[in-house]
């Protein structure tokens, strides 16, 4: 099965939304030396295409899990920006009361049911969720993102061998930035196979693709989604894909000895979002107005939501010991 | 209440027993699960081997065949993943209940458990609830051994997040299971295989037993004696002795562990002035050692002396039938403790 090409609207939606994402990452980056955000941040830049990519097929009943580097996931989802920062400060308004701080945001309403920043924590809990669809009849789909080292762990192959046994309509989408922190890759799983190939050992299709091209994402995601909701099961999406600030922290971690600096320039070359708007620009699709129009509407509904998040009160001495049980 | 009194001998007086509705634990259990499943379309069981000819000791025999295995699925032996997978159902709309043959398989999984399924209610703010259910059966005797017989609600119940649950009798099997499988938080079950054929009142409808709350099986006001499982049973039987002594012990079946009743033990504390604590678990930071502080805290003026544990020794299960006969205490051990506390 192989889907056409998306159209341009559709390729100018997916532009707009590494654009969308890349501007929230930069404003924390320039707010995070302030120190009101009090909360460790996984930055995703350099990753948005996976995260465009995979959530433009999703409606607000679909739902994703996603991890500690959650960012670009949750903006894709379409979490509320206000809920998402007050929460990064630690305000009663948060999407988690101020709970959850940045590695565990929570929007049933828009299908985020919860995030877990245990490595591979998340992906059982998105198997059981699409398995209650599946019982239920529910025709949604759900994802679950990860990263190459959660991969190392049991739960993502007991989940994939579940998901596969019983047919469940769950995405596995794998986004290898080639290092879990400053781990590399090479020094954590034997060079044989990718991990999409160890898809086939559960009897499930595995696909290896350029994760910083949206349009390759968008595509492989489509047909995933498809097949989930044929009833013919999961399907592992393994996204090679770069992350360009340090594992946590608004941080070169080139400069500070983690990881190679040539590495790191090689993958800028490789932008995703450069990646795109070149194509765009030259086909006419894109103009250096629509980005003009839309950097300022990011920067205002920005600006608004961090308002409401400096504004908020911070989560007081009554959240500290509610919704222990419900 | 007649039906939560332990049945040690299977001859209650046939005064109670007259027009009563007797069944063992084990049917109890299968009872509950039937009725939940019939009634309850979002309820489903799941674990290793659920289905097959010995029906999880019984307690799920022909459930396959009458609701289909997709509503009593047999899993992969994977049990970190399957608590999350069931998690994950219990988090978007299913009632799971997840089984596990014994506790000491519930270790694996205490990622899913401890970091996950106790915890995402309070993470998300108060949004997403986990009403999962899992039920597991501490085993014990021949030989059972280090890795087949542990006792785990002291390690389960010092995290917050989770409702952990004893039954001691038939009825409370079936109440408890049915009041865990209501509850929108993650709950656990320990039932005991060594009660598996005792008889007791179960009445025919869907009850619940109130989670948190003790029940007092037999009255007295010289010793309180609180515990757990098994333990009720021996101290019920070591009560009896007591008894032909002069001494009216007063004994508590605890029925739930986290949260537990501690307003009937401090008031049955306070009249008493004793208490010893008789649990199926360790010493060491476990619920004898919990329900101790606390009761020291609520009635120091009422502690007429140290209250004392009944509890296993610091070491593994051992396997040796004559270690196991001294390792796991009893009746004697309970009327030693109750002699020693009033002579002071
Ligand atoms: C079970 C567990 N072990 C270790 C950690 C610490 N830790 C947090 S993120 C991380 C690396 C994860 O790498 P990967 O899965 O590739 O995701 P990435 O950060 O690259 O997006 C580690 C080891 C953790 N959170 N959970
Ligand atoms: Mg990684």
């Amino acid at each position: 099965m192989t889907l056409p090409s998306p159209d341009s609207k559709t390729q100018l939606a997916l532009y707009r939304q590494m654009l969308l994402i890349r501007h929230f990452e930069q404003k924390i980056v320039e707010l995070y030396p302030e120190q009101e955000i009090r909360t460790p941040v996984h930055l995703c830049v350099g990753q948005e295409a996976v995260a465009a990519g995979v959530c433009a097929h999703l409606r607000d009943s679909d739902t994703i899990f996603t991890t500690h580097r959650n960012h670009g996931h949750c903006l894709a989802k379409g979490m509320s920006l206000k809920k998402m920062l007050a929460e990064f400060y630690g305000k009663e308004t948060g999407c988690c009361r101020g709970k959850g701080g940045s590695m565990h945001p929570c929007a049933p309403e828009v299908g985020i049911l919860g995030t877990s920043a245990i490595v591979g924590g998340g992906i059982p809990i998105a198997v059981g969720a699409a398995w209650a669809n599946q019982m239920r009849g529910i025709p949604a789909v759900t994802v679950t993102f990860f990263g190459d080292g959660a991969t190392e762990e049991g739960a993502f192959h007991e989940s994939l061998n579940f998901a596969a046994l019983k047919k469940i309509p769950v995405i596995f989408v794998c986004e290898n930035n080639l290092y879990a922190t400053a781990s590399a890759i090479g020094k954590r799983q034997p060079a044989a196979g990718s991990i999409a190939a160890r898809a086939a050992t559960y009897g499930l299709p595995g696909k290896l693709i350029n994760g910083n091209d949206v349009i390759e994402v968008y595509l492989a995601a489509g047909e995933a989604v498809i097949r989930a909701k044929q009833g013919l099961g999961p399907t592992l999406i393994e996204a090679e894909t770069f992350r360009w600030f340090a594992h946590v922290g608004p941080v070169d971690d080139t400069k500070t000895g983690h990881r190679p600096a040539n590495e790191l320039t090689r993958w800028k070359k490789k932008c995703p979002i450069q990646h795109l708007r070149k194509a765009l620009l030259s086909k006419k699709i894109l103009t250096p107005d629509d980005e003009k129009i839309w950097q300022k509407k990011f920067d205002r509904s920005f600006e608004e939501a961090l308002y409401f998040a400096k504004t908020s009160l911070p989560s007081g001495i009554e959240q500290l010991t509610t919704h222990v049980f419900a | 209440m007649p039906w939560t009194t332990p049945s040690i001998k299977i001859s209650t007086p046939s005064a109670i027993t007259q027009g009563i509705r007797r069944l063992s634990y084990r049917q109890a259990i299968y009872e509950a699960q039937h009725q939940l499943l019939s009634t309850d379309k979002r309820v489903f069981l799941l674990g290793e081997g659920i289905d097959d000819a010995s029906g999880v000791f019984g307690t799920t025999l022909g459930l396959t065949d009458e609701f289909t295995s997709q509503r009593v699925v047999d899993t992969p032996i994977a049990e970190n993943g399957i608590t999350g997978i069931a998690m994950g159902a219990a988090i978007n709309g299913m009632r799971p209940i997840l089984i596990h043959m014994r506790p000491d398989f519930v270790i694996i999984s205490l990622d899913q458990l401890l970091n996950h399924a106790a915890k995402w209610f309070y993470m998300s703010g108060g949004q997403v609830s986990v009403p999962l259910t899992i039920r597991c059966v501490i085993g014990r005797g021949w030989g059972s051994a280090a890795q087949h017989s542990q006792n785990i609600q002291g390690l389960l119940t010092h995290l917050p997040g989770l409702k952990i649950l004893m039954p001691a009798t038939a009825h409370d099997a079936k109440g408890l299971l049915i009041a865990a499988v209501r509850d929108p938080n993650p709950v656990v079950i320990l039932e005991h295989r060594w009660l598996f054929d005792k008889i007791g009142h179960v009445p025919e409808d869907l009850y619940a037993t109130p989670i948190g709350r003790a029940n007092i099986c037999r009255y007295g006001s010289d010793v309180t004696i609180v515990a757990t499982s098994i333990m009720v049973h021996e101290a019920m039987l070591a009560a009896e002795t007591l008894a032909n002594e002069d001494c009216n012990v007063e004994v508590i079946d605890l029925r739930s562990v986290k949260p537990w009743d501690e307003n009937c033990v401090a008031a049955s504390v306070r009249k008493t002035g004793y208490l010893i604590v008789a649990d199926t678990g360790h010493q060491y930071g476990g619920v004898a050692a919990e329900i101790t502080a606390r009761i020291t805290e609520l009635c120091f003026s009422s502690l007429r002396a140290a209250p004392q544990r009944i509890t296993l020794p610091e070491a593994p299960v051992p396997a040796a039938s004559s270690l196991e006969e001294i390792y796991f205490p009893g009746q004697s051990d309970i009327i030693k403790a109750a002699k020693d506390i009033l002579s002071g």
